[in-house]
Order: structure tokens, then sequence, then C-alpha cells
């Protein structure tokens, strides 16, 4: 059994619905899109042109409901499907679209560029925790035209898992799209197999800008799976309760899922999010603060309550170096987030509320989400009986437990044995083994990870025509040669 | 100064440190009445209010839904005074003319929305823009009005840039240093800033306060 946290009961997620589809017709929904306004309008929402808001009934929606797919998958580069949106399947990404990273040497927030990218590409990859890769960082190495798309092709070219992504463009949307359609062999295929998934964002509140949307249509005609990314902030941008805030998220999520099931039925979409509560002293926005888990969890809750494919922000840290309210923020984060059976969770890697990335960081998460996987698995019914069968031949020895074939048959199963990163010794070893706390065990995995990381064998003529695809934008972007990368040379 | 007098301008400053937009509108009518001067009104009523949040606000002890609601009844108070001392023929001195701004391509307003109420609380005029703003339309406004300060706002990496461009055209027209320039929002920096040549950025609101009045030689 998959133990389930519910912050909510049945009948508040009906209250939160219910006023969810008042607000979709009072204020109304600001869509700023003339193409989503003109697709709204022939649905029968009442539209006015002037102040761009949409009245959009309940009845238009819910017909949009039901054509989203309940379940889809993620591939990797050889076509296996290895993430599940939708059920109860819980995965795991890097956070993403963050700007520096964290140089560990000098604890600098470093302006992030094309090396950085590959470093957290690479760590992100050779951890089993992280079922998807990101597109983690921004390149401030090359144009600001071609930011959204460069950074998946630096993920396509060192890396086989699905890709989370976005564009920041309506235009560069669908140069992503045509990139991944190099590697799948074409759009058709591409949409029987998406590798990626972009996101989209409404803006709070109860807005849908005209980049947002048109991401939202462009994605669905394209077939390729898009990502709502709402984010009330409660108390600024959103009311200050967080059921109000969830309320606020459900509108924002359901006016998307309309525009997006209008413009082309039947494509795949996630009810997903970055809420947060708005930070009073500062302004900022926690992505580790407890409450903010909440309204995470309980959206969720929301958008299984309607069959949806899931998605959050958490285990995402707002301090700034790796320490331990790093690991509070991260680690319950991902808690929350697991035991919420939300499908997938961006966030791991990052610090300073989703501004800056650390390989580090990514390390060290990865056993925080391997202990949220092993909670996920429950309480594991492995033998016939629960205890007695196991004091055969025992005579109240303590250690005679050890020498059974069946204890070393199932720790394995009921125990995760973590890395180096997770300190288990006693204070000798720790002392034999340099006296390390966990951002110096981390610096150290992060050394080995890249000193053994090879890039995965991918079609050498994928590569040059994705290279060839990219360098021309490029040029177009004003910069005549990509940054090396090490090693590759492209036909 | 009689002790009525000095009971209202207590109540002034309180109605700005409660936050409370009605009580500081009946005060700001009732010293009209009195026959106070709405100079004094501002200055030695409701400003104090505004000050002692300000300070609370810096060493952590108010915080923002207080500092807005506070600025928010200042500038009720204000609303109030200010025809007043434009009959006296003596309109208020402001602090200076500030535009601000959140630059092309992005959206984001809350914290340049509290920029904006924090310095309208502190004697500025205040000219918000709003969001989406193209450089020209700027610079085109801060020429209008004659400002001697832009704050510009942004939130995205995407878009951070835009202050530079804005700044470099400034520069370009030798608009400088008679028009300077703020830079603020998430991912702004005191080393972007120097980068960018802006004359100034500030982590909070109440900072910008501090910055906009050092920029203007008023600290």
């Amino acid at each position: 059994m998959q133990p389930k946290l519910s912050l909510l009961d049945n009948a508040l997620i009906e209250r939160i619905l219910e006023e969810a589809y008042q607000l979709m017709l009072k204020p109304g929904i600001k869509v700023q899109n003339a193409e989503a306004r003109r697709l709204l309008a022939e649905a029968g929402a009442q539209v006015d042109e002037e102040t761009q808001v949409v009245r959009i009934p309940e009845q238009i929606t819910v017909k949009a409901l039901e054509t989203v797919p309940r379940v889809f998958h993620l591939y990797d580069y050889e076509g296996n499907p290895k993430v599940q949106y939708g059920g109860d399947a819980v995965h795991f990404d890097p956070g993403s679209s963050g700007i520096s990273v964290l140089i560990p040497e000098t604890l600098e927030h470093k302006t992030a560029e094309t090396e950085d990218l590959l470093h957290i590409i690479k760590v992100a990859e050779s951890l089993p925790q992280y079922d998807a890769q990101s597109t983690a960082v921004v390149c401030h190495d090359v144009p600001k035209d071609i930011h959204d798309l460069y950074r998946l092709y630096l993920v396509m070219l060192y890396s086989k898992k699905p890709i989370v992504t976005g564009a920041f463009s309506n235009q560069t949307v669908n140069a992503m799209i045509d990139m991944l359609a190099i590697f799948a062999g074409g759009r058709d295929n591409l949409r029987t197999k998406p590798r990626a998934i972009f996101d989209a964002c409404p803006s709070p509140p109860l807005i849908w800008s005209n980049f947002g949307a048109g991401q939202l249509i462009e994605l669905a005609k394209a077939g390729v799976p898009a990502e709502i990314v709402s984010m009330p902030l409660a108390g600024a941008a959103a009311p200050v309760t967080l059921l109000g805030a969830v309320t606020q998220h459900a509108a924002e999520c359901l006016s998307g899922i309309t525009i997006h099931q209008l413009a082309h039925a039947g494509s795949p979409i996630v009810w997903g999010g970055a809420p947060a509560i708005f930070e009073m002293r500062k302004g900022g926005t926690p992505y580790g603060a407890i409450e903010t888990a909440m309204i995470d969890s309980s959206y969720a809750q929301v958008g299984k309550a309607l069959g949806l494919p899931t998605h959050t922000y958490l285990g995402a840290t707002d301090t700034k170096v790796l320490d331990m309210q790093a690991g509070m923020d991260s680690t319950m984060g991902f808690l929350v987030g697991a035991l919420s059976g939300i499908n997938m969770i961006s966030g791991a890697g990052m610090l300073d509320s989703l501004l800056c990335q650390s390989p580090e960081k990514l390390v060290i998460d990865a056993e925080g989400i391997a202990m949220a996987q092993r909670m996920l698995k429950g309480m594991l019914i492995q033998s016939e009986t629960l205890a007695t069968e196991f004091f055969e031949g025992v005579n109240f020895k303590g250690g005679d437990f050890l020498k059974q074939k069946v204890t070393m048959q199932l720790f394995p199963k009921e125990q995760h044995m973590p890395t180096k990163i997770i300190d288990r010794d006693s204070i000798r070893g720790w002392k034999a083994s340099g006296s390390l706390d966990t951002f110096e065990r981390a610096k150290l995995q992060v050394k080995e990870i890249l000193a053994s990381y090879s890039r995965p064998v991918l079609d050498p003529h994928h590569e040059a025509e994705l290279h060839a695809y990219v360098l021309n934008l490029a040029k177009q972007a004003g910069m005549e040669e990509l940054p090396r990368l090490e090693k590759l040379k492209f036909a | 100064m009689s002790e009525e007098i000095e009971k209202l301008f207590k109540e002034m400053a309180q109605s700005i440190i409660d936050g409370d937009s009605d009580i500081s509108t009946e005060l700001a009518q009732k010293s009209i009445e009195m026959g106070v001067p709405p100079l004094d009104a501002i200055t030695k009523g409701f400003v104090i209010g505004v000050n002692y949040i300000g300070d609370q606000f810096g060493a952590g002890e108010a915080f923002l839904p207080e500092l807005v609601m506070a600025g928010e009844a200042m500038k009720a108070a204000v609303a109030i005074l200010e025809p007043e001392l434009l009959k006296l023929g003596s309109a208020r001195e402001t602090m200076g003319k500030v535009i601000l701004a959140t630059v092309e391509g992005d959206i984001h307003e809350i914290g340049k929305t509290l920029v904006g109420t924090m310095l309208s609380a502190s004697g500025f005029e205040v000219t918000d823009m709003g969001v989406d703003q193209p450089a020209d339309k700027i610079i085109g406004k801060a020429l209008e009005i004659d400002a001697q300060l832009i704050g510009l706002s942004a939130l995205l990496t995407t878009t951070m840039v835009r202050q530079r461009e804005i700044i470099e055209e400034l520069d370009k027209e030798n608009l400088r240093p008679r028009i300077q320039v703020m830079v603020g929002g998430a991912p702004i920096t005191r080393d972007w800033a120097t980068k960018i040549k802006a004359d100034g950025t500030s982590e909070d609101a109440v900072g910008a306060v501090a910055l906009a009045k050092q920029l203007v030689g008023k600290a």
C-alpha cells in the first residue's frame, strides 16, 4: 500500500472546485492571447475584447476535462517509457531555469554558463533518483534569443533521460519541438513517444498572458505534453489563506486546460504548479516553507480528484549554502511531494528560492529522494508470518538474525542503502575518513561522478543535424560559433 | 502648539501605523476643519507614522502587509490634504519625481508596486507605468514629466538585460545624470547594478526609499 498524505477531505475538494468555477465567471480570466480568446468565444465563453477578460462557463471546462489523457509517458532516447504522468507514480527531476550555480570552493553564486549546465546534466544523468533531466540553468555565454533552446540542445547531447523543459517565447517553442523531432525521427514519432514536457505558466492572479496561452496552444497543436505551472503567491498575488491559493490555482489550471484542449482535444497536459506563500519580511517566495508544501499537496489532491496527471515544485531551499536549512527544506519537500503521489516533483539542486543550482546539492538531494522513495514503498509484508518464523533456532542471542539467510535476502528490500553522502559511521571511522561534513562528502561525490561520466552514444547523424539546426539559430541571434563542447566534433 | 493639535498629530501617526485609511482620511478632514496647516498635518502627523513603520520594517518587527497598509493610509490622507495645499498656493515640496516600470517582456509587479507605495508615502511624486514597458516609452515619459529618477523592475533573468538597454539608451542621449536609474527585482544583485552602470539598487522597498532620497540629495 502506497502511503498517502491527504490534507483535504472530499467536501473541501468540492468547495475548492466550486469556487474555482465561480472565479472563472467572476472576475473571469484575463486572456491576453487573441487566438485563445477566439477559441474560448467559439466554445461559448463570454469575451470582452477591450479588457481581455473572458468568462468561462463550467460546462466548457468540464467538456475539456473529458478529453485530457489520464495517463501518458515520457520516453528516453531509446524510446522506453521512463516517466509516468498520471496515477500515483512519483518521479523527481532537478529544478530548472536557475541563473547561477553555487561554486563549492568559494560559495559564490556564479552566473551560469555552458560548463555549469554540463556538470548538472552529468550529475543528474548518473543518479538513478532522477528519472528525468531538466533544463536546469540558463547559460549566459550564449545570446538570450537562444537561451531556452540552447539548454535543451546540451541536455539532448549529454543525456538519454526524459526532459522537463520550457520555452521563453512563442517562437522558440516550435524550434525546440523541431529539435526533439530530429532525435525522434519526425514530429509524428515525437507525438507518439514524447521525450520532453514543456512548462506553460499563467500569471497570478488569473491571467493567461500572450506568452503563457501561446505556449498552451502551440504545445496542444504539436501534441507535445504541456505542464501548467501555476504559481499563486499566497498573500500577494493570491489570497493569503492556503485554501484561497489552492482555489486560485485550480481556476488558473482549469482555464489553461480549457484553452489547451480547445486548441487540440486530447493533447496531454499536466495539473502542475510552483505556488508559494509570500514571505512577509522580504517579499520573497519561500519554496522551502511548510505552508508552500501544504499548498502543493492540496492542489495535487484537487488535480487527482479530477483524474489528472500532476506536477509540483518541491525539494528546493531558500538558503544560500548547503547548510542544515537546505537539508530541512529539501527533504521535507521531497517527503510531502512523494506522499502526495505527485507524478513529477521538480526542485532538487536548487538554492536561493530557485535562483541557484548546485551539483553538490543534487547529490545530497538524491539521498533525501531515496529516503522518500523508501517511505513510498511503505511497510512491506515479505514473509509468511510477521515475526514468529524468524525465531526458529534463535536462542535469545542478539546476533542470531544476522546468520539467517532470509536476513541476507531481505535486508536490501527493507533498507535503502545510502551512499557515502549519509554518515552513519562511528566517530572513529568518521575521523579516519577525514572528518568530512555532508557538503565536503558531496564535493567528493560530484568529482567522482564527473570523472567517471561518459557521454551516451547517440546517432552521429542526428547529433550533426541538431548541431547544425542550433548553430543556424545562434547565427541568427548574432553568435558565429557555439561554445566548444569537450571532445565533441560535428561533421 | 495646543494640546488638541498635538493629540491630533499623534492620532494621525497612529492611523498610519495601524494602516487604517478610513481614520487617516477622517483625521485629515478634521485637521482642515480645525485650521491646521496641511503641510504640518503631513510632516508633523502622518509622516511620523510612515517613518515609524519603515524603521520597524527595517528592524524586522513589522511586515509587508503593515508596510503596504501604512502606505495606503498615507496616500488616502494626502489625497485629502493636497487640494488644500494647492488652494493655499503652497504645494507640498516633493522629494522628487520618479518613474517606475517593469521592463519589456516582464509582467511581475509586486515588488515595484511596493516600492511605489513607499516612495509616495515618503513624499516622492510617483508615476507607475505598470508592466511590460519598452525603453522608448519609459524614457519618453521621464522626459515628459521631467523625472529625476527612473526605477526599473525585472524579475526574470531573461528580462533583466533590458535594464542595461535602457541605461545605455539614456547614456546615448546624454540624459544622465539628469535622470538617474535605480534597478531592482529578485535576480538583481549589487554586482549587476554596478556592471550595467545603474545609479543604485536595493534589496527592499524601504531601502529603495533611502536610495532614492540619497540620489536626489535629500537623504
